[in-house]
């Protein structure tokens, strides 16, 4: 592999050549702030946020979308490249209704971040919010527009990474907006909400609707599973607060099978888990109604018919359902408790149903 | 899936059928659709209906039902005619090619538009896209599988893909897309009548003498149980007297639901254990609460055989308790103890007795699963199977012959029903419909109709509808759209109150016991 070296802030970096100035400086641990930018998305270089000064250019230029070359030498932090920063997030602040106080995503916001790390104290230009009206089209995905900085990050995860090809970039100048065929709202469009855009927003333009008002980002209790539905098995966050699921989410980083990726049913499916019908106790038939029963009531019972059954009929009059539901672990007992406890082979699932 | 699923982005081309992708395993899809739209892979898509992938493919190609083996055959017919195929891969991995061979030869693409529908030029363009590949990936699933004949299928699709040298390499291989979160770790486990965990069979002594010695007992059964459909059969027949059902709903998933409820009514003693009172549940003498995925340690391993943790997140509702403990509860007090402290310590017993799982411990997989098999705690698991050599020494070519379906449609039941899943669905129900957002995108039953069969009947987009079969009724909403096919409704099995299950037919493949659940007749009239 071919490699190149620069320097960076005065550190002598050696990276990758065809890598970006941004990578070089992650890779040396030196933070240069990002907005459009995301790992898991091609890169556009849109909102200037990243911007570096390069010794021999007169422009100064974004870091997510240049290559490194042999002997550049780069300036993360100097007072222009500072005021272009500054300047980028005083118009995206002025642009629309970031109203930190009243927003969903308050805490897990990137513009939010971006102006306390630039040491941004107030609004600079007079705030034009374009005063869209929320789509609460579906139960889902909210979006408000107003909270939008056209990053295009939502249109990406959607073109490219799942390829729904469902939004866009639509009209033009100071009317441009992120809209589906038609500027239908989500509920009305081609949508199939896998809520890819939801994942990458970096504002509070795009929010899982069933999550709202029920825990700050910073209450969450994030716990690393794996989906439940298909046989994908993708890698998700169930997030957890005061022992409910409020949301779940997912991590490029995590790799291997879904890169962070998820459907609409992994993402927003999990209503059932706190589901007022859930079964709460064993329950004991009575002619033909059920009457709750306690573990040890309702065990015994099973222990003793199916002794009886086993006794009288012999072992293979007994047959059991182990499920692709449970994990390996359960699957293993059920069968082990078939075959070792009853002592028959009469044990299936529904592999081919 | 003899390979895996991020290889799939980088296959040549990719061959779809059976498998409605995007919608049953989206994240898969979107897999496809980069490998398409980002590396210019060109992607052939085989299916009755008019999948969403059919709008990425390179070519679309619409069997009748139930034709798979003779188009499958013809492309074999196609590439040996043509010499496309794999000659040095055929001759030193292989072997039975002569009789492959002989088999195809009356498989012309003729024939097989006769059979098909396909049009022979659409057939001999597959099967040159195909063959020419470097690397070729095949991905199928509950379309290829669901039938009478679904065993035959599936040979069909691997002398395919051993034809072209696309099965032990990287980026190709014979895929299936396994349907539920754990089904692959429920076969891996044993779960089935016929062998032990890993696929030892439980009809070879030295295996049942090792699993004894491992379990504690003195002997254990050695003829094969009873499959799913068996035991229904076995409980009608006053054979079967106690079941004990876990995590499934019968009730709704398995054909012909009459005879499921009959003969579940029969039986002396039913426990069910589940998450929610379930239509099988009511009918159980027993009801035992689950816990779900959200509430659990364990792992579950996916349809690329990647063994993957599942954490607990919160406390199961009320009294309800991890299904593992349940078992060991009831196993103590049938007289033999179980006791482990976490689903940890049952992952030792497993990897101790089950040579493919013999590397995986939870330290290793904390991070990133591992695919079996990984046989020790230094192997690094296994992305793509059968490299080098086939698990049998050579791969063995199976030549099948095109049988026509148990019900085709006639004046009566004019037209095909195909059933399945739906984007926003999921098995039984149980789950996703509890779910606020899903219900809301697909509240009720809807019947795929084409258009031109819609104004044959008189029915308009949105009009209730009966489809009746020889075995029951159903009523539905109609969608009228290009999805469907002119002759073929489709119908999802997700409703209990419009179960699809009430059609079809209980006919099974007499292999591996699946039902034909792609295709039986029915008739669809205005409600």
């Amino acid at each position: 592999m071919d490699t190149v070296r620069l320097v960076i802030d005065g550190k002598e970096v050696t990276t990758a050549a065809g890598n970006t100035i941004l990578m070089a400086a992650r890779q040396a641990k030196i933070h240069i702030p990002t907005l459009c930018y995301h790992p898991r998305l091609p890169v556009s270089g849109a909102c200037r946020v990243c911007v570096v000064e390069v010794e021999g250019r007169p422009a100064l230029v974004a870091s997510c979308a240049m290559p490194v070359a042999e002997g550049m030498v780069v300036h993360t932090k100097t007072e222009r490249v500072l005021r272009a920063r500054r300047l980028v997030v005083d118009l995206l602040l002025a642009s629309g209704d970031h109203n930190c106080l009243l927003c969903q995503s308050n805490g897990s916001c990137e513009l939010q971040d971006l102006a306390y790390e630039l040491g941004i104290e107030s609004f600079r230009f007079p705030v034009d919010s374009p005063g869209y009206p929320k789509d609460t089209s579906n139960a889902m995905i909210e979006r408000d527009l107003n909270k939008c900085i056209l990053c295009g990050r939502c249109v990406r995860a959607c073109n490219e990474v799942q390829v729904n090809e469902v939004i866009d970039f639509g009209y033009r100048g100071g009317k441009a907006k992120i809209v589906t065929a038609w500027d239908l709202p989500y509920g009305e469009s081609e949508c199939v909400f896998c809520g890819e855009c939801v994942s990458v927003c970096p504002t509070g333009a795009l929010t899982e609707r069933q999550a709202k008002f029920k825990a700050r980002p910073w209450k969450l209790q994030k716990v690393r599973t794996t989906c439940a539905y298909c046989g994908v098995g993708c890698q998700l966050e169930l997030n957890v607060a005061e022992g409910q699921v409020v949301k779940v989410t997912s991590d490029y980083r995590y790799g291997p099978p879904n890169f962070g990726s998820l459907c609409v049913k992994g993402r927003f499916g999990y209503d059932f888990i706190h589901h007022p019908e859930r079964l709460k106790t064993p329950l004991v038939r009575e002619k033909d109604s059920f009457r709750e029963a306690s573990w040890d009531e309702a065990l015994e019972l099973v222990a003793k018919k199916f002794s009886e059954i086993r006794s009288r009929y012999g072992a293979d009059a007994l047959a059991g359902l182990t499920s692709a539901k449970c994990t390996n672990e359960e699957n293993y007992l059920f069968q082990k408790f078939f075959r070792a406890v009853l002592g028959t082979n009469n044990v299936d699932h529904c592999a081919r149903l | 899936m003899t390979n895996s699923i991020s290889e799939i982005e980088r296959a040549d081309v990719i061959l779809v059928t059976g498998s409605n992708t995007t919608e049953m395993h989206p994240v898969i899809g979107s897999f496809v659709k980069r490998a398409v739209r980002q590396r210019g892979a060109k992607l052939i898509v085989v299916d009755p209906r008019r999948i969403p992938l059919v709008n990425y493919a390179d070519l679309w190609l619409a069997p009748k039902p139930g034709t798979d083996i003779a188009w499958i055959n013809g492309m074999i017919h196609v590439i040996l005619e043509e010499g496309l195929e794999d000659k040095q891969y055929i001759q030193e991995r292989t072997e039975g090619f002569e009789a492959l061979k002989e088999c195809v030869e009356a498989y012309t693409p003729e024939r097989v538009e006769k059979i098909t529908g396909i049009p022979s030029e659409l057939l001999i363009e597959a099967a040159r896209i195909y063959a020419k590949a470097p690397a070729a990936s095949i991905l199928y699933a509950m379309g290829i599988t669901q039938h009478t004949k679904g065993t035959d299928n599936v040979k069909a699709l691997a002398n395919l893909a051993m034809c072209c040298g696309n099965v032990g390499i990287a980026n190709a291989g014979v895929n299936p897309l396994r349907g539920q979160n754990n089904v692959q770790g429920a076969c891996d486990m044993g779960g089935l009548p016929n062998v032990f965990s890993g696929y030892q069979p439980v009809g070879d002594p030295q295996v049942r003498e090792k699993m004894a010695k491992a379990w504690g007992v003195s002997r254990l059964p050695e003829g094969p149980g009873l499959t799913l459909m068996e035991m229904i059969q076995g409980a009608l027949d006053g054979k079967i007297k106690g079941m004990f059902i876990m995590g499934e709903n019968p009730m709704i998933s398995d054909p012909d639901l009459h005879h499921v409820e009959e003969a579940l009514r029969r039986l002396d003693f039913l426990v069910v254990q589940d998450i929610f009172l379930t239509e099988t549940g009511r009918l159980a003498h027993v009801v035992l609460p689950g816990a779900s995925f959200a509430e659990k340690d364990g792992t579950f391993t996916n349809t690329e055989r990647r063994v993957q943790r599942v954490r607990k997140a919160v406390d199961p509702p009320g009294q309800a308790r991890q299904d593992w403990e349940i078992i060991c509860d009831l196993s103590s007090r049938m007289g033999m103890a179980m006791s482990y402290e976490s689903p940890e310590e049952i992952m030792e017993e497993i990897r101790a007795v089950t040579p493919s799982y013999g590397g995986i411990t939870y330290s290793r997989i904390e991070k990133v699963g591992l695919q079996w098999p990984c046989p020790t705690l230094d192997h690094p698991g296994t992305p793509f199977l059968h490299k080098d050599r086939f698990t049998r020494g050579r791969g063995l070519f199976h030549p099948v012959e095109y049988r026509p379906e148990p019900e085709e449609p006639d004046e009566e039941f004019p037209l095909y029903l195909s059933t399945g899943r739906i984007l926003y669905h999921y098995h039984g129900g149980s789950m996703t419909r509890r779910s606020v957002g899903l219900v809301e995108r697909a509240p009720a039953c809807e019947v795929e109709i084409s258009p031109e069969d819609a104004e044959k009947l008189g029915i308009g987009d949105g009009n209730r509808v009966r489809i009746r079969s020889r075995r029951g009724q159903i009523e539905a909403v109609a969608r009228v759209t290009d999805k469907a096919v002119e002759g073929t409704v489709f119908v999802p099995f997700h409703f209990a109150e419009a179960a699809a299950n009430l059609l079809t037919h209980s006919h099974l493949d007499p292999i591996s016991k699946i039902p034909g659940y792609k295709v039986c007749a029915v008739r669809v009239e205005p409600a």
